[in-house]
């Protein structure tokens, strides 16, 4: 309904917010969607969700399977010892990255283009650390001790052991789950508000009454939460480094050719924010259709983004150069010979199709043209996904395949539950996705809001009139 | 527009945070408190097939713990007797007590004894009684005043913890060996006298303390 | 597991292209030491393989569901084990069970040693027996006895897990039905007596050299004069017989002193690993061959051998000869040393010069020199080799042909041809077999099995329900030797008083129980009759010599006398070759097949191939070119007529034109773990071809996949840069006896930001000796009985999922079509600065004060970061439920060593240096007040291992032996340039070949 009558004409917009946007329009674009009974909604939202459900259950049924025979499931081994879990692990964690990053680094820098994409991005955020943190658990060998991690009073007089990366991991991640949370819930507030205002059923303002906490939009509770969130910000914006830098310790600590590596923490960092961004892309290409939500997620946004993608993903490449320097530098057999291994060995075609991925697949982006174009993003943003799973196979599994003794060098092969296992946690983390675009607004109107305030009508850039021009060209 | 909730709701709120505070705090207390005590079956004496009175034989007749307990000076276990051990005297004393039937039986048809367990340590456990009545640990120490026991309890939790809290600083427990099988005997009621005595037993019997604390020493 | 996938259309590009192989090792610089052809071809093989067998789409669970790899896993779990133990179950309420008459000599917690021994073909090595309260758990070799000198072997250390084997015949067995004891010896007896005089009664038994057997035997004879006893015995060295009566006309056997060996020509013997007396060679050539300082004087030893063995391993010169080329050559070689035999050019497979050089060295060398002929060698080449030494004037000093230590001499071959010809014409109607198992084991070309169906009565007594015991009419379960009593002599004719160690467990009788009974009195026990028989023969205290034979293992003065001998000429044929030869030799593990259902033989990789869970036909890459196979493909080798379809693996270092296949597999009967295992090579033999003969091979479509647990442990030929193998001759290192220049290649600097820690106690390590090491792989068994480490059956080998905390790595240097060998024992390294410890997140591994890098299996929660971090890889992890956790649910159970944790599904273990006996001496020494001594802490590697080449001891005692082998220059640590310290050290590997050869070579 009002969705469907305000799909066409689409003229796209460069501007941070689209023309004519008020704050009512706003209200009726984001807000209207989620508060429609369970009969107006969409369908393609009930088939989404539908298909989501069916590969949580595929999940469950794996982590049964799991727990009733051992990690023995999974094609790990000696040498492998680690392999598709943790690769899913670190791909997940990375993902999770760029949520923080927008909401917390972008508004601390003052980016007025953040607001209408950092709602959704830290919700995505939330879910793929939810994916991510399990994964450690279920690949232990005993998972039902996995508490034994934590510093607890306990009957045995011991303590874990705080030199393992293993055990900051476990600090880092749930540290920096709460933050986002509680960060996530403190911006929502305001929105909740004005959902229980717009509610058109007790059940919804009772609902959304409760979460928001009794908000009344008074100016002094506007004040506090403007501070409360701007230190929220300030508080996590660390964690934005650390978190994949410890995750990166795990293998930078171990002296093993091609994880005992300095440039670790900085590169991982730079691939977590990389693949954060297009996975941000990913979603916000086909949420702003569906929601019609052109003007609000505008090619500015979607520019932006793609910019940082292709400046993380270069800091990655530089990565990938360093690592082959060092090893050459270094000359050290062991390392020399797990470079050759990587480039030229068993499992080199993993390493050039993640050069195909993650180097040759965003160099377009160094043209306007592909930057505002949203299906190309939305492409390349999927190829660099694949990418970054393939970075961490190329450095988990190839490095673990061939060490120091040749005597002890194996091979890996996936089996069916590690594949299960992981789109398992790929329909976990859909189904709350399309949870949360339904009950909760994906676009933080308040902020928005004021950036209609500020930026509504005034043009940033004298070149945007001729843009608009050209775009209206375009589409005729 | 009308208002969604009472007043009252305030407080509520107020309440579920502090009331899920205190549960919270109960829930952790509780399940620590279960952990430490879960399954130990702590002073729950274990009744036996045969009632056998620890404390008729040790302080009636006299009985020293070697008797029974032949092996605990030379062997891991200190072993629980043979049929062959209680015949020795009640082939001769308390023929036809009926509690003794158990033993007869025992002896005449050659079928053992099955005692029941008091103390059970987990199986990836290697407790080994000798070496510790060699380097002064009584009897007591860990088992209680058996000799006041009719029926046999544990007094000690035997957690992990339990046991490294000595070998974490056995001065404070150690006693000469001589007194090892001494029921009565008392430790200085000084901890600083008892820690004297201690140091001196450790440099005395050549206990390396470094080696009490190490893995190896109890798990294989 | 037999069935064969399906061919694979792109295995003509696999197979290895060798030219390239050549080349690629000809352009390396330096040794170049190269672990395996798969990967040094960089095939797709083995991801295949895996592929293959484990589509993505099926999880490893679902392959090993089937009934017989359930079994294989000891019954590894699948069910809930892992949910049951989340909780905290509360804890069950365990009995305590004393004895009713506590035995004197018990004192409950510790272990008593009987001395006993184990026989091999009728040869008996001494072994001292561990018994926790009458439960047995583990073999150690006898010191006293001389076929052990306190060694084992792979298989005697397997033993115990024979004796509780569940599938060991249990019953009574007749017409299909379980019958009772008594019915057995009434039905025997009625049978016996039916015959006058016992006309028509035949005994067969294996390979007797038992003092009482025999006596038993001559009673029968007595009692029934018509009876006729036969001897078969596979095991049994009948060509060495005949050899010895083509020399010297007398039934003698050689005994070798390879103390006073300077130079040993092996005409195709695996001395070190095989045959009589093999663990005493082996001792004694270590002995002779050990180089801790560079003025030693080492032996030399040139190895004609068709296929690579252990013994190859530990050669200076190794010649790989067909079998009918290692007749030519000794030919040859008697001939230029003045023996008149069959006349024979060299062939060409052995070069002129080393020929030349051997018969100089032997000639310098003389009496110190001795020549020994293999076991599966020909007759004539043993009366060559025996000729030989005589000429040598060897005899008396190196070698003595001592008396047959056989109860009755004979050419096994000869007795079964003979039984089956009596048993076709009729002559025989009641049969009784002890022990053997001929329907598997008989000659091929006999038709043993189809004879014995003309038989109204035959009576088989065996350990299992065989082959055999299904055949005949009636079955009765033998007991395990370590359940009776009864005697055998060693290779040298010592007896040795074999006592029980416990109750027969499956109601099983002994052989001499059986005779006993024929002979009219069924309740005589074997003591009895043992006792009684030994009562005979000794005049003066009895019970005194009794006491101390059995407390001993061994009866003084029982040797066999030298036999003065002199060597004619030797006429007797060559055998003629072929351009294809196949070589039959028994497994090295489950030898002719009677311990084939021992699982931890069955996945024991074997020495040299690793090949686990089969057997394959081992050919060289040049052959495999020809034939056009690779490893995988599925050969029928015929031979006479008669043909046999195996898979091929191409093995380095075999003779050209050779296929060697081991003996002692495609059981039908012998149990749920080796049912179905591999391919019968039986069908071969036959009275003609005892061993070796030519051959036509011819490649079929089809692919068997072997699991090797090397192929998937590949090399690039880099190992040269790594330094892991280091290896140099003797005079290299005695131009540099301080320092030899082989030893320590790599430069690199000490630095560590912490100080190193301060071990005041005891201080454990290990040196592992290259130079003596054959990789026999006897420790590893030995490690795996010590430490409760269960098997994982053959899919999860494949999945590199093997548990052997101690494995054998073996390297190759040189060129594919010649290489030289190098056997690496991997214990855990026990590193002073170990990389798994900072890395455990609960502190599972952690350092110990004594330097032992302990893992706290009861700790661990599964995040096997730590086997990331191990250099050396030897950490195992526990995927699934490997282990029987519940010991009610398999008697195997009772051979688990009760001072190791049985570890549980998703934790780590790896090698502890024997932690239990470290803590045994240490409370022991606490006890008493005192220090351990050195040797008082004898890891089961280290007492297994028949040459020493493994050293354990304390590095705070000074003048401990392995103190000594660690300040030897030969001296290194693996990868110390990452600066881990191990505890464990290697001594370089010292060769001493003919200084002639080096300057030709």
């Amino acid at each position: 309904m009002a969705v469907a009558a305000r799909r066409r004409p689409l003229v796209e917009t460069n501007r941070v917010i689209g023309p004519g946007q008020s704050f009512g329009k706003i209200d009726d674009t984001v807000l209207t969607p989620v508060l429609l009974g369970v009969q107006q909604t969409p369908r393609w939202w009930w088939i989404g969700f539908g298909i989501s459900l069916m590969f949580l259950g595929l999940y469950l049924v794996s982590i049964v399977v799991l727990l009733t025979n051992g990690v023995g499931i999974f094609g790990n081994n000696i040498p492998v010892a680690w392999a598709m879990p943790i690769i899913n692990f670190v791909w997940w964690i990375g993902i999770g990255h760029a949520g923080t990053l927008i909401s917390a680094a972008l508004l601390l820098f003052r980016q007025p283009w953040r607001t209408t994409i950092n709602r959704f991005a830290e919700a995505m955020t939330i879910f793929a650390v939810v994916c991510a943190g399990l994964y450690p658990i279920l690949h232990l060998g005993r998972p039902w001790v996995f508490y034994w991690l934590l510093p607890y009073p306990n009957t045995f007089g011991l303590f874990p052991q705080f030199r393992s990366p293993l055990d900051w991991d476990l600090f880092a991640i749930s540290t920096y789950a709460s933050v986002s949370v509680l960060f996530w819930f403190i911006g929502l507030i305001p929105d909740l508000a004005s959902l229980r205002d717009r509610a058109p059923t007790a059940f919804q303002r009772l609902l959304y009454g409760v979460l928001c906490l009794g908000w009344t939009g008074s100016a002094k509770e506007w004040q506090r939460y403007q501070r409360a969130y701007l230190l929220l910000a300030a508080l996590s914006f660390p964690l934005v480094l650390s978190v994949h830098s410890i995750i990166a310790m795990d293998f930078a600590v171990a002296q093993l050719p091609g994880w005992n590596n300095t440039i670790m923490p900085p590169y991982f960092v730079a691939g977590a924010v990389f693949a954060g961004f297009a996975m941000v892309l990913i979603l916000a290409v086909p949420l702003r259709r569906a929601f019609g939500l052109e003007h609000l997620i505008t090619m500015r946004h979607l520019d932006n983004s793609a910019k940082l993608m292709l400046a993380t993903g270069m800091i990655v490449v530089y990565g990938y150069l360093i690592e082959i320097f060092i090893a050459w530098y270094s000359g050290v057999e062991f390392e020399r010979y797990m470079i050759w291994n990587r480039l030229f060995g068993d499992h080199a075609i993993f390493f050039w199709a993640l050069i195909l991925c993650n180097f040759v697949a965003i160099q377009p982006l160094w043209f306007r043209r592909v930057r505002q174009s949203p299906l190309a993003l939305f492409v390349i943003s999927l190829i660099v996904s694949v990418g970054m799973w393939l970075e961490r196979f190329v450095i988990i599994v190839v490095s673990l395949t061939k060490d120091f003794l040749p005597s002890s060098w194996g091979d890996y092969i996936s089996t069916f539950w590690d594949w299960a296992l992981y789109i398992g946690s790929l329909g976990l983390f859909s189904t709350l996705f399309f949870l949360f675009i339904r009950l909760l607004p994906s676009i933080a109107t308040a902020e928005t809001k004021e950036t209609v305030h500020h930026y509504g009508h005034e043009k940033l850039d004298p070149m945007e009139d001729v843009r608009e021009q050209y775009y209206a060209e375009v589409k005729a | 527009m009308p208002q969604l909730f009472p007043p009252t709701a305030n407080t509520l709120v107020r309440w579920t945070i502090f009331g899920g505070g205190v549960f919270a705090v109960l829930l952790v207390t509780s399940l620590v408190y279960l952990a430490r005590t879960n399954n130990n079956r702590l002073l729950v004496p274990v009744s036996q097939p045969v009632d056998f009175p620890h404390n008729t034989h040790v302080v009636d007749v006299g009985l020293d713990c070697r008797y029974c307990h032949s092996t605990v000076e030379t062997s891991n276990t200190a072993s629980v007797p043979s049929t062959e051990t209680c015949m020795t005297c009640h082939s001769q004393i308390r023929t036809n007590t009926p509690q003794l039937q158990a033993v007869f039986e025992s002896w005449e048809t050659g079928q053992p004894i099955a005692w029941n367990r008091v103390h059970d340590l987990a199986d990836f456990v290697y407790f080994d009684h000798s070496v510790h009545v060699n380097n002064g640990v009584g009897c007591s120490s860990c088992h209680g005043r058996v000799d006041q026991m009719r029926t046999v309890f544990k007094t000690e939790a035997m957690t992990m913890g339990w046991c490294l809290e000595c070998h974490r600083d056995p001065a404070t427990q150690l006693r000469p060996v001589s007194e090892v099988f001494n029921m009565e005997y008392k430790p200085p009621a000084d901890p600083e006298r008892q820690r004297a005595l201690g140091e001196q037993l450790i440099a005395a019997y050549h206990i390396d303390t470094d080696r009490l604390i190490q893995c190896s020493t109890c798990h294989r | 597991m037999l069935d064969v996938p399906p061919m694979n259309p792109h295995d003509e590009e696999e197979r290895p292209d060798f030219a390239a192989l050549r080349e690629k090792l000809a352009s390396k610089q330096g040794p170049a030491y190269w672990r395996s052809l798969g990967e040094l071809a960089e095939t797709e093989e083995f991801r295949e393989f895996l592929t293959k067998e484990f589509p993505r789409q099926a999880a490893p669970l679902q392959n090993g569901l089937d009934r017989r790899d359930f079994l294989k896993l000891l019954g590894a779990s699948m069910a809930l084990a892992g949910l049951t133990a989340c909780a905290r179950p509360p804890l069950p309420e365990e009995k305590i069970v004393p004895y009713v008459r506590g035995p004197a000599e018990v004192t409950p917690g510790k272990p008593l040693f009987y001395a006993t021994a184990v026989t091999y073909g009728g040869f008996a090595e001494g072994v001292l027996a561990e018994s926790h309260q009458g439960r047995p758990t583990k073999l150690e070799g006898n010191p006293d006895h001389p076929a052990s000198r306190g060694a084992t072997s792979a298989a005697t250390q397997a033993e115990v897990l024979s004796l509780y084997d569940p599938d060991r015949s249990s019953a009574v067995r007749s017409g299909g039905q379980e019958r009772s004891w008594d019915e057995f010896v009434d039905a025997v007896q009625a049978a016996v007596q039916a015959l006058p005089g016992g006309q028509g009664l035949a005994v067969l038994t294996e390979h007797v050299t038992s003092p009482t057997l025999a006596d038993q035997l001559r009673r029968l004879q007595a009692a029934f004069p018509q009876a006729a006893w036969y001897q078969w015995d596979p095991l049994h060295p009948d060509n060495e017989v005949v050899g010895m009566r083509l020399a010297f006309g007398a039934d003698v056997r050689p005994v070798y002193d390879l103390t006073r060996a300077d130079v040993i020509v092996s005409l195709g013997a695996d001395f070190l690993d095989r045959g009589p007396g093999r663990l005493a060679y082996a001792r004694d050539f270590a002995q002779r061959r050990r180089a801790l300082t560079a003025d030693t004087a080492m032996n030399r030893l040139y190895q004609l051998e068709s296929s690579p063995s252990p013994t190859g391993v530990v050669a200076d010169h190794r010649l790989a000869l067909k079998p009918s080329d290692i007749a030519a050559a000794a030919a040859a070689l008697a001939s230029r040393l003045g023996v008149n035999g069959p006349a024979a050019t060299a062939p060409s497979a052995l070069p002129s010069a080393v020929l030349d050089a051997m018969v100089a060295d032997l000639q310098a060398a003389g009496g110190n020199a001795v020549v020994i002929a293999g076991q599966e060698q020909p007759p004539v080449v043993h009366a060559l080799a025996a000729a030989v030494n005589a000429a040598l004037g060897a005899v008396g000093n190196t070698v003595t042909y001592v008396q047959s230590p056989s109860a009755r001499p004979a050419v096994h071959a000869e007795e079964i041809a003979a039984l089956t010809a009596a048993m076709r014409s009729g002559q025989v109607r009641t049969l009784l077999v002890l022990g053997a198992n001929p329907v598997y084991t008989a000659p091929a070309d006999l038709g043993f099995a189809e004879a014995l169906r003309s038989v109204p009565f035959s009576a088989h007594v065996g350990l299992y329900y065989d082959e055999t015991g299904r055949a005949c009419t009636w079955h009765a379960p033998q007991a395990h030797f370590l359940e009776t009593w009864g005697d055998a002599r060693a290779f040298d004719g010592t007896a040795t008083i074999q006592q029980p160690l416990i109750l027969p467990f499956y109601g099983g009788k002994s052989h001499h129980e059986v005779l006993e009974a024929l002979l009219g009195d069924p309740e005589a026990t074997a003591y009895d009759v043992v006792r009684s028989y030994w009562q005979g023969r000794y005049a003066g205290d009895f019970e005194a010599f009794w006491r101390e034979s059995v407390f001993r293992g061994t009866v003084s003065d029982t040797a066999a006398p030298a036999v003065p001998v002199s060597a004619g000429a030797v006429n007797a044929e060559l055998p003629q070759g072929g351009d294809l030869e196949v070589a039959l030799v028994y497994d090295s593990a489950v030898l002719d097949g009677r311990l084939a259902n021992n699982g931890w033989l069955q996945e024991l990789p074997r020495p040299i191939t690793k090949l686990t869970w089969d057997n394959a036909a081992l050919v060289s890459p040049r052959t495999a070119e020809r034939l056009g196979v690779d490893t995988g493909r599925v050969v029928t080798i015929t031979v006479g007529g008669r043909s046999v379809d195996a898979p091929v693996l191409v093995q380095p270092g075999q003779a050209e034109g050779a296929l060697t296949l081991a003996l002692g597999y495609g059981r039908t009967a012998a149990g749920s773990v080796a049912d179905g295992v591999g391919v019968d090579a039986y069908p071969l033999r036959s009275t003609a071809v005892s061993f070796s003969a030519p051959a036509t091979v011819s490649a079929t479509g089809r692919r068997h996949q072997l699991v090797v647990t090397q192929e998937h442990h590949a090399l690039e030929g880099t190992g040269e840069a790594r330094h892991i193998v280091r290896a140099g001759t003797l005079a290299e290192y005695r131009e540099h006896p301080d320092h030899p220049g082989f030893v320590h290649p790599v430069a690199h600097h000490e630095a560590d930001l912490y100080p190193d820690f301060a071990y005041e106690g005891y201080k454990w390590g290990m040196v592992i000796d290259q130079t003596v090491c054959t990789g026999c792989s006897a420790c590893v068994v030995a490690c795996q009985a010590e430490n409760n480490i269960p098997i994982v059956g053959k899919e999860q080998v494949a999945r590199n999922r093997e548990m052997h905390w101690l494995r054998v790595d073996n390297y190759y240097g040189g060129s594919i079509d010649d290489p030289t060998f190098y056997a690496q024992p991997m214990p855990c390294q026990q590193c002073e600065k170990a990389p798994c410890e900072p890395v455990c997140p609960v502190g599972a591994t952690v350092h110990d004060s004594e330097g032992l890098n302990v893992m706290v299996y009861n700790r661990c929660v599964g995040t096997r970061y730590c086997s990331n971090n191990c250099p050396y890889k030897v950490r195992r992890f526990n995927y699934l439920q490997f282990a029987q956790l519940d010991t009610n649910a398999t008697p195997l159970s009772l051979a688990n060593n009760p001072d190791v944790t049985v570890r549980s599904r998703g934790v780590m273990e790896k090698c502890t240096y024997c932690t239990q006996r470290i803590s045994k001496a240490r409370i022991e020494a606490a006890n008493e007040d005192r220090r351990i001594a050195d040797f008082e802490v004898v890891t089961a590697c280290q007492a297994a291992c028949p040459t020493q080449a493994i050293v354990f001891g304390d590095l705070n005692l000074a003048g401990s032996v392995v103190n000594q082998f660690k300040s030897s220059p030969l001296n290194y640590t693996l990868l110390e340039e990452l600066q881990t310290h191990p505890r464990t050290s290697y001594l370089a590997k010292v060769t001493n070949p003919n200084p002639a050869l080096e300057r030709s070579a």
